[in-house]
């Protein structure tokens, strides 16, 4: 099998039109292929988000991932940028539903695209997932121990998220939940209670919370590394990417 | 977790970044995953300047041991400080 495979940084047109830094890995053949906009989460978009993204390419993806910091940040490290965008209050809900929308208009743009487009979120970017598949007209969404979506933060705090659980009813594909049982942010509990939400809704989901695993347990570079949650979990995304998004 | 817990606080001072000594307006404090540091979370301040650019910053992240033990030492050395100066 031709497995050639692209990655490099573009510019892509996000909310409002304006020009935003993404990451874009391709596979070279001549597809069709599905696409993916992966969604960093808080710490940025860094070299681990950007792995994800190469990863998705090397399984016949399309992938895209917005640099959500671009306006805040830019050029700068992903550190840096991640640092800044926090001090200003996170990023807006509105701003990444449009700043989605542009990675997905792109996706579907490609001359070798099967015009299907999914999204994938960790932390953080979970939840944005989440937002984007009750926005955006989908076809696949996964939502990786994506904290605030049931719930809402302490008082007090300087970024600006709140409770979405109410957009369930909008949800336009099916949803891959991935989470871990020992995680806070979101507890089992509120885990459970968008599930309920979901079925309420009589939306397609499929949930997996995994035992020994807490929160990041697919971050190879930090302590919070899960193999088996992760190994697994990788597994659940190819057979739900391959349902929904590859043909 | 994210924990998205945030304060923010004026500061008057300068600090030493990449690019050498700027000063500082403002320091970010939060418990969140870190960027470096070796534990799951970490309490982490960015002392920053954003009129000088988002690199303008200067970053540590702290197991809560030390953190506490540093907001000890700051307190205890701001104390015994002669009167009148600090």
């Amino acid at each position: 099998m031709y497995d050639a495979m692209m990655a490099e940084t573009i510019n892509i047109a996000g909310h409002g039109g304006d020009r935003i830094e993404a990451y874009l890995a391709r596979p070279l053949g001549p597809g069709p292929f599905g696409g993916v906009v992966v969604i960093h989460h808080m710490p940025g978009y860094d070299e681990g988000t950007k792995e994800i993204t190469r990863k998705f390419a090397a399984h016949g993806y399309t992938a895209i991932c917005p640099n959500l910091y671009t306006r805040e940040a830019p050029g700068a490290s992903p550190d840096d940028a991640a640092a800044a965008a926090r001090a200003l209050g996170g990023v807006p809900d509105e701003r990444l539903v449009g700043d989605v929308l542009g990675a997905v208009t792109f996706l579907r743009a490609q001359l070798n695209s099967n015009g299907k487009a999914g999204t994938i979120g960790y932390c953080s970017g979970g939840r944005q997932s989440f937002l984007a598949a009750c926005s955006l007209p989908l076809d696949a969404a996964v939502d990786c121990y994506g904290a605030f979506i049931v719930g809402t933060p302490p008082e007090g705090i300087a970024l600006k998220v709140g409770p979405i659980v109410h957009l369930a009813k909008d949800l336009s594909c099916p949803l891959l939940g991935l989470f871990g049982e020992d995680d806070k942010h979101p507890s089992p509990d509120q885990v459970a209670e968008l599930e309920k939400a979901l079925a309420a809704a009589g939306k397609m989901f499929e949930f997996h919370s995994y035992e020994g695993a807490g929160h990041g347990f697919f971050s190879v570079d930090r302590p919070a590394y899960r193999p088996e949650a992760a190994k697994d979990g990788w597994q659940k995304i190819w057979d739900f990417y391959g349902r929904y998004l590859a043909n | 977790m994210c924990t998205y817990l945030t304060e923010k606080v004026a500061v008057d001072g300068s600090g030493k970044g990449a690019s050498g000594w700027f000063a500082l307006s403002e320091a970010t404090v939060y418990f969140d995953h870190p960027q470096h540091a070796a534990a799951e979370h970490t309490l982490n301040i960015d002392f920053r300047n954003p009129g000088q650019g988002p690199s303008a910053r200067v970053a540590v992240e702290l197991t809560a041991e030390s953190a506490r033990a540093l907001a000890a030492a700051i307190e205890s050395t701001l104390a015994s400080a002669p009167p009148g100066l600090a």
